[in-house]
C-alpha cells in the first residue's frame, strides 16, 4: 500500500500532464500483462499493481498467464491475442526466456512496446526494456550477510543450494551465483550453477520454488552430508520447506537459511528467526512502472531507458533481517513487512 | 440345429472316435513356464525383485545409501504418493483411471487448513470435514462414471481441473505457515510426528501408509467386496451377470479413492508443515501414482495385480530418486530410468498374461 501511495504521489505530475495534453483520447490505450502463472502470489501482486496503475492512467489492461510455470505455449498464444487486439504495449514475465523471443520479435515488428518484467529475456535486448530486480545483487546481499554472520566459521561452511529448476532459468542462476560470489566461493562459469569446485559446496537440488520441493531437496542434501550449516534457497517457500527438513533432524537452530523474494510470509519467517535474511524485491513497482512506460510510449513514442550502467531498469532490492551485520545495508522486518508483497 | 442334413440318430454319435480321457491340466515342465506361472500367481514379485536389485546397486554405488536414516527418508518421501497410490490402485483394478487424485489431496489439505484458520473451526472437526469433502469429490467422480456412464479418463480429466482450480480460488493462493499451524492447530500436523528407535526417525505417516496397504491388501484379497472389485475390472459384463452390482461397486471405489486422497491431504500437512495450494502433488500426483501402480505390476487393463506391488512400485521410484541424487547424476536420469521401468513393467505384464492363453 505504501508503495502505491509513493507512486501515486511521485507521478501525480506526469498524470496531470497527460490529462492536460488531452492524450486520453476516446480510444483508450490497450496494454497486456502476461505472467508465468496466475497462482503464484508474486504474479498475483504484479497483476494488482498493473491493474491499479492502469485504472489510474486510463489504460485498458488485459491479463494473461500460463497454466503452470514453464508454459511457453500459453504465453505465445497470449502475445498473439494482444497483437490481434491492437495492444500498444506488452508486459511479460517469460516462462521460457529463449523460446519466447520470436513471438516477442513479431509483436515488436508490429510496433508494440514489449517490456520484460522480473525475468530478463535471452538475449536481454530481445525486449524493448527490462524492469527487474538485480537478481545477482539480491543473491550477493544474502551471500555477504551469511559470510559476515558466520565470521571465521565461514571457512568451514557446508553449503546446501536449493535452486529452482533443472533448466536453470536466468533468475535461478543469477540469485545462486550472486549468493556464492557474495559468500566468497569461486563461481567457475558464472552463467550456470553446479560447476563449483569449492569443497564447502555440498550440492545443488531443485525445488520448483515451493515448500514440497524445498523439503525434498533438503532431505536429499542432508542424506549427502548431515553437517550442512548454511542453506541458500531460491525463494522463501523453498526456505520454509527446507526448515521443515532441518527441524526433522533437529538442526533448525544450528543452520543458517538465506533466501530471496521478500513476500509477506517470507518476511514473517525472517521475523520468527526461521530465515536469517532475505533479499526483497518489488513486483508492484515493476508492474506499475511498466504500465507507465506503455502509456508514455502510446503518447509520444518514448521508450524507457535502462538504469545507468546496467542493461535493465533496476527496480531495487533490499536486504531484510533482524540481525544486521557491518558492511551490508539492511532494513529490519518491521520495515520489510511494510514493503512486502503477497 | 434342426437344419442338419444328417440328423443324429443318437445323442453321442458325433463323439465316436473322440478322445475319451477326462479334461486335465498339464503341468509345463520348462523353467520359463514355471517362472511365468509363479509370476502370474504372485503379481508383486517382479517389482519386489527390481526393488531389491536397485537397492543393492545403489548400496554399491554410494556409501551413504544403505543406511537406516536414508531408508527411513525414502519411506517418508513416498508416504504421500503411496497413499494416493492406494486410491489409484483400487480404481485401476476396476479398469478405470483417476486423474484427479492429486488435486483431491491438495484441495482436501487446503480445506482442512482454511476451515481451521479462516473459519475458526476446531482442527479435529476441520479434518473430519476435509475427509468427508474429499470422499464427496471421489463420489462425484464415481457418480459420473457409474450412473452417467461417462469414461473414467474423461470424467477425472475434467474433475482434476475443476478440483485444482477450486483449490486455487478457495485458498486465494494463500499459504498457511508451518509455525502458525504448530501453534494453533497441531492436530493438522499429526502425521508429521515421528518415533525414533535407535536415533532413526520414522514418521507416523510411514506407519499409516504401511497399515493402509496391509488393510487394503486383506480387503482386496479376502473379502467379497474386494473380489467384486477385481471381477468388475476383469470383465464388467460377466461380473454383472454373476450378480455383482457393478455400478454400486464403481461408485464405492471412486468414493473410497477420494477418501484415501483426503487422508493423503492430511498427511501432506504433517509432512510439509505448511498448507500450500501450489504443492506439486496437485499437478503431478496423478502421474506419480499411476507410475507407482504400473511399475508395481498392476495391469492398466484392470482386474490384475496387487496393492503390495504398488507399494513396491512407489518404493522403486523413491529409491531411484534418492539413489541417483546420492550418486550425483543429473536428475533427468531419474525420469529416464523411471520411463524405462514403466515400459518394462507393461512388457512383463503382457508376457505374464500369455500364461492364461
Amino acid at each position: 500500500m505504501t508503495l502505491k501511495t509513493i507512486f501515486r504521489a511521485s507521478l501525480a505530475g506526469s498524470i496531470l500532464a497527460f490529462a492536460a495534453s488531452g492524450a486520453l483520447a476516446q480510444d483508450a490505450v490497450k496494454a497486456c500483462l502476461i505472467t508465468k502463472t496466475d497462482t503464484n502470489p508474486f504474479f498475483v501482486k504484479m497483476k494488482e499493481g498493473a491493474e491499479a496503475k492502469a485504472a489510474e492512467l486510463g489504460v485498458e489492461l488485459k491479463s494473461y498467464a500460463g497454466q503452470v510455470d514453464g508454459d511457453n505455449e500459453a504465453q505465445v498464444a497470449a502475445i498473439e491475442a494482444c497483437m490481434t487486439d491492437g495492444a500498444k504495449g506488452i508486459l511479460i514475465t517469460a516462462s521460457d526466456t529463449a523460446a519466447i523471443v520470436d513471438s516477442v520479435k513479431a509483436a515488436r515488428d508490429q510496433g508494440i512496446l514489449v517490456i520484460a518484467l522480473d525475468t530478463p529475456l535471452d538475449p536481454i535486448d530481445a525486449a524493448d526494456a527490462t524492469f527487474a530486480t538485480d537478481n545477482f545483487a539480491a543473491g550477493e546481499l544474502i551471500g555477504k550477510w551469511a559470510a559476515a554472520t558466520m565470521g571465521a566459521e565461514a571457512a568451514n561452511a557446508k553449503i546446501a543450494l536449493l535452486d529452482l529448476a533443472i533448466s536453470q532459468p536466468s533468475v535461478d542462476v543469477l540469485r545462486d551465483q550472486g549468493f556464492l560470489q557474495g559468500f566468497g566461493v569461486d563461481l567457475g562459469d558464472a552463467s550456470k550453477w553446479g560447476d563449483e569446485t569449492d569443497p564447502r559446496v555440498v550440492g545443488h537440488e531443485v525445488t520448483a520454488g515451493n515448500e514440497e520441493g524445498g523439503l525434498k531437496a533438503m532431505e536429499a542434501l542432508l542424506a549427502k552430508d548431515p553437517d550442512i550449516n548454511l542453506v541458500y534457497t531460491i525463494n522463501e517457500p523453498a526456505a520454509a520447506g527446507a526448515y521443515e527438513a532441518l527441524k526433522a533432524v533437529g538442526k533448525e537452530g544450528s543452520t543458517l537459511i538465506v533466501s530471496v523474494d521478500g513476500g509477506c510470509p517470507g518476511v514473517a519467517n525472517v521475523k520468527d528467526g526461521i530465515i536469517g535474511a532475505t533479499s526483497q524485491q518489488y513486483p508492484l513497482q515493476m508492474a506499475s512502472l511498466g504500465i507507465e512506460a506503455i502509456a508514455a510510449y502510446a503518447k509520444d513514442g518514448t521508450k524507457p531507458a535502462p538504469t545507468e550502467g546496467k542493461d535493465f531498469f533496476d527496480t531495487g532490492v533490499t536486504l531484510v533481517t533482524d540481525k544486521p551485520v557491518d558492511g551490508v545495508e539492511s532494513v529490519d522486518t518491521a520495515k520489510g513487512t511494510e514493503l512486502c508483497w503477497g | 440345429m434342426t437344419d442338419n442334413t444328417k440328423p443324429a440318430t443318437g445323442f453321442e454319435e458325433g463323439l465316436k472316435g473322440a478322445s475319451e480321457t477326462v479334461a486335465e491340466f498339464r503341468e509345463e515342465k520348462s523353467l520359463v513356464k514355471k517362472i511365468q506361472h509363479w509370476l502370474h500367481q504372485t503379481p508383486s514379485a517382479v517389482p519386489m525383485i527390481v526393488l531389491v536389485i536397485s537397492v543393492l546397486v545403489f548400496a554399491l554405488l554410494s556409501e551413504n545409501f544403505f543406511r537406516a536414516t536414508t531408508m527411513s527418508t525414502i519411506l517418508q518421501q513416498i508416504a504421500i504418493v503411496g497413499i494416493i497410490g492406494c486410491a489409484q490402485t483400487i480404481v485401476i483394478l476396476t479398469a478405470g483411471i483417476d486423474l484427479s487424485v492429486g488435486a483431491i489431496a491438495v484441495f482436501s489439505s487446503v480445506l482442512m487448513g482454511q476451515l481451521t484458520f479462516r473459519f475458526g473451526i476446531p482442527a479435529p472437526l476441520a479434518i473430519v470435514m476435509g475427509l468427508a469433502l474429499g470422499t464427496a469429490m471421489g463420489a462425484l467422480n464415481g457418480y459420473l462414471i457409474s450412473r452417467l456412464k461417462l469414461p473414467p479418463f474423461i470424467v477425472t480429466l475434467g474433475t482434476w481441473q475443476i478440483f485444482l482450480s477450486s483449490n486455487y480460488i478457495f485458498s486465494k493462493n494463500e499459504t498457511i505457515r508451518s509455525q502458525d499451524i504448530a501453534e494453533a492447530a497441531p492436530a493438522l500436523q499429526f502425521w508429521g510426528n515421528a518415533i525414533q528407535p535407535g536415533g532413526v526417525k520414522v514418521l507416523y505417516a510411514v506407519f499409516l501408509l504401511i497399515v493402509l496397504v496391509a488393510v487394503m491388501a486383506y480387503v482386496l484379497r479376502h473379502t467379497a467386496w474386494g473380489r467384486h472389485v477385481y471381477a468388475v475390472g476383469d470383465d464388467a459384463e460377466a461380473a454383472k451377470l454373476a450378480g455383482v452390482q457393478t455400478n454400486k461397486i464403481l461408485l464405492q471405489v471412486y468414493a473410497l479413492a477420494g477418501f484415501f486422497c483426503a487422508i493423503a491431504g492430511w498427511v501432506m500437512i504433517g509432512r510439509f508443515g505448511s498448507v500450500s495450494p501450489t504443492a506439486s502433488t496437485g499437478v503431478l500426483g496423478n502421474i506419480q501414482s499411476i507410475t507407482a501402480v504400473v511399475i508395481g505390476g498392476i495391469s492398466l487393463f484392470g482386474g490384475r495385480g496387487s496393492i503390495v506391488g504398488m507399494f513396491f512400485g512407489a518404493l522403486i521410484v523413491g529409491v531411484f530418486e534418492m539413489g541417483l541424487r546420492l550418486v550425483g547424476t543429473d536428475p533427468q536420469w531419474t525420469f529416464f530410468l523411471i520411463g524405462v521401468l514403466i515400459i518394462f513393467a507393461v512388457a512383463v505384464d503382457q508376457w505374464i498374461r500369455k500364461v492364461s492363453s
